[in-house]
């Protein structure tokens, strides 16, 4: 089943600052959307609109053709969204948390413990999530996009706080997932080597 | 492959998953609980002593007192309602959340009601006892407790998505959220001043029902709503 991600003629204006305007996006399955651009460009305002956070100023994002705002429910059961701020819980542990993601959202049926391992966090899963590093912290919500069976995966600077293994290991799996015909839209400041059909939109 | 991962979530489950993740948050900080409960029991023991321990006096201004420490105890727990989700992000992640917001946001006040509004509507027969409330007049203001905590927290579950995004929104929040409130006080404490007067009481409590099932079947669209606008 291939599906298909686009945006026409996007136009954001936050406070006094256009952001971004006549933005046009085509994203299929099996490829990668690369938001570039410095700090403060407007790449997480896009994501957020691509997901339905924000409200655009014009434009529409379509999810297979039909516009997104008219089929919210549908859509956001076929993405999952990993931000700076993880929403996990810090007073709860990694599976307390996780099992709280599988009642929401359909599952892969992917072995839990397989990838706690792939993400090295097997050892971590009784400890509350608030006594982790910021770079567990991470590992464990790459989990949630792992055990989630969805096409889309919108990240919105998955390489902070990682480090040299772990950023490596996220663009591994972006590639497998993308090998796997699902997409992704990654917005990063940081040079990102994925082996896959990518777009890139810089943002000025 | 696993079964029980096969289907898709109801849509019911988004309103327990929700409910049993705050829930179990609550048991892992049991003093966010006890703060409302123990600004409610402070009000209702220090009033006697500021008015003086007149049984008449007592009498006549139990239920009111009750009724005011419940309502002011609610609204104090009602601005971490959706504090700690916006700043963790999980916010966010109910709004890309393939479950439907209001019953997500339901979840939520259920949860909360449960760990402030229940335990008050228990705590009250004790601190009804020193007021000389009779005790056949106990049950009814549990009763209206009861109606009238579930309101408050449906209500305020409106006030505290819209002023999440602001900081330190407790008092804008109460401004919000008293108008709305106030029938539920009325209601509320004159049906119980009414009980222990042996006057027809009933239609209070009625009313305050109604009134329940109207939050209930409004606040949580109301909710979903206003967390959408604060969280852009």
């Amino acid at each position: 089943m291939t599906a298909k991600l686009s945006g026409e003629n996007l136009t954001l204006i936050r406070g006094e600052r256009c952001l971004f305007e006549g933005l046009d996006f085509a994203l299929e399955s099996g490829a990668l959307l690369l938001l570039e651009g410095r700090n403060g460009c407007g790449k997480t305002s896009l994501m957020r609109a691509i997901a339905g956070m924000l409200s655009l100023e014009a434009g529409e994002i379509f999810w297979n053709d039909v516009p997104v705002r008219k089929q919210r429910q549908t859509f956001h059961g076929a993405l999952v969204w990993l931000a700076h701020r993880t929403g996990l819980k810090g007073d709860l542990n990694m599976v307390e948390n996780l099992e709280f993601e599988r009642t929401l959202r359909k599952q892969a049926g992917r072995d839990p413990e397989e990838v706690y391992e792939r993400l090295g966090i097997e050892r971590l899963r009784k400890l509350p999530l608030r006594s982790l590093s910021a770079g567990q912290q991470r590992r464990v919500a790459l989990a949630r996009m792992l055990l989630a069976d969805v096409p889309l995966w919108l990240m919105d600077e998955p390489f902070t706080n990682l480090d040299r293994e772990g950023r490596k290991l996220v663009m591994e799996l972006v590639e497998q997932h993308l090998g796997k015909g699902g997409m992704c839209v990654m917005a990063a400041h940081q040079d990102v080597d994925i082996d896959a059909p990518q777009t890139r939109i810089r943002m000025q | 492959m696993n079964d029980e991962h096969d289907h898709e979530p109801g849509i019911l489950s988004g309103l327990w998953a929700t409910a049993r993740r705050d829930l179990l948050l609550a048991w892992k900080r049991p003093g966010d609980v006890l703060n409302p409960l123990f600004f409610f029991a402070m009000v209702c023991t220090l009033f006697p002593l500021a008015v003086g321990p007149s049984s008449e006096q007592l009498e006549f201004s139990g239920p009111g007192v009750l009724w005011v420490a419940a309502l002011l105890a609610t609204l104090l727990s009602l601005n971490s309602l959706f504090l700690g989700d916006f700043e963790d992000g999980s916010l966010d992640q109910m709004l890309v959340s393939p479950q439907p917001l209001p019953v997500l946001a339901l979840g939520k006040t259920l949860a909360h009601w449960l760990t402030s509004g229940l335990p008050l509507v228990f705590v009250s027969p004790i601190l009804a006892i020193t007021y000389r409330m009779p005790w056949s007049v106990v049950p009814i203001m549990m009763v209206t407790l009861l109606l009238g905590t579930i309101s408050l927290s449906l209500l305020g579950s409106i006030g505290a998505a819209l002023t999440v995004g602001l900081h330190r929104g407790t008092a804008l929040l109460s401004l919000l959220i008293l108008p709305l409130a106030m029938p539920v006080l009325l209601l509320g404490a004159n049906t119980v001043s009414l009980a222990a007067g042996n006057d027809i009481y009933t239609t209070g409590v009625w009313a305050l029902g109604a009134y329940a099932i109207a939050s209930l079947s409004l606040a949580p669209y109301a909710t979903a709503a206003a967390l959408r606008i604060s969280n852009e």
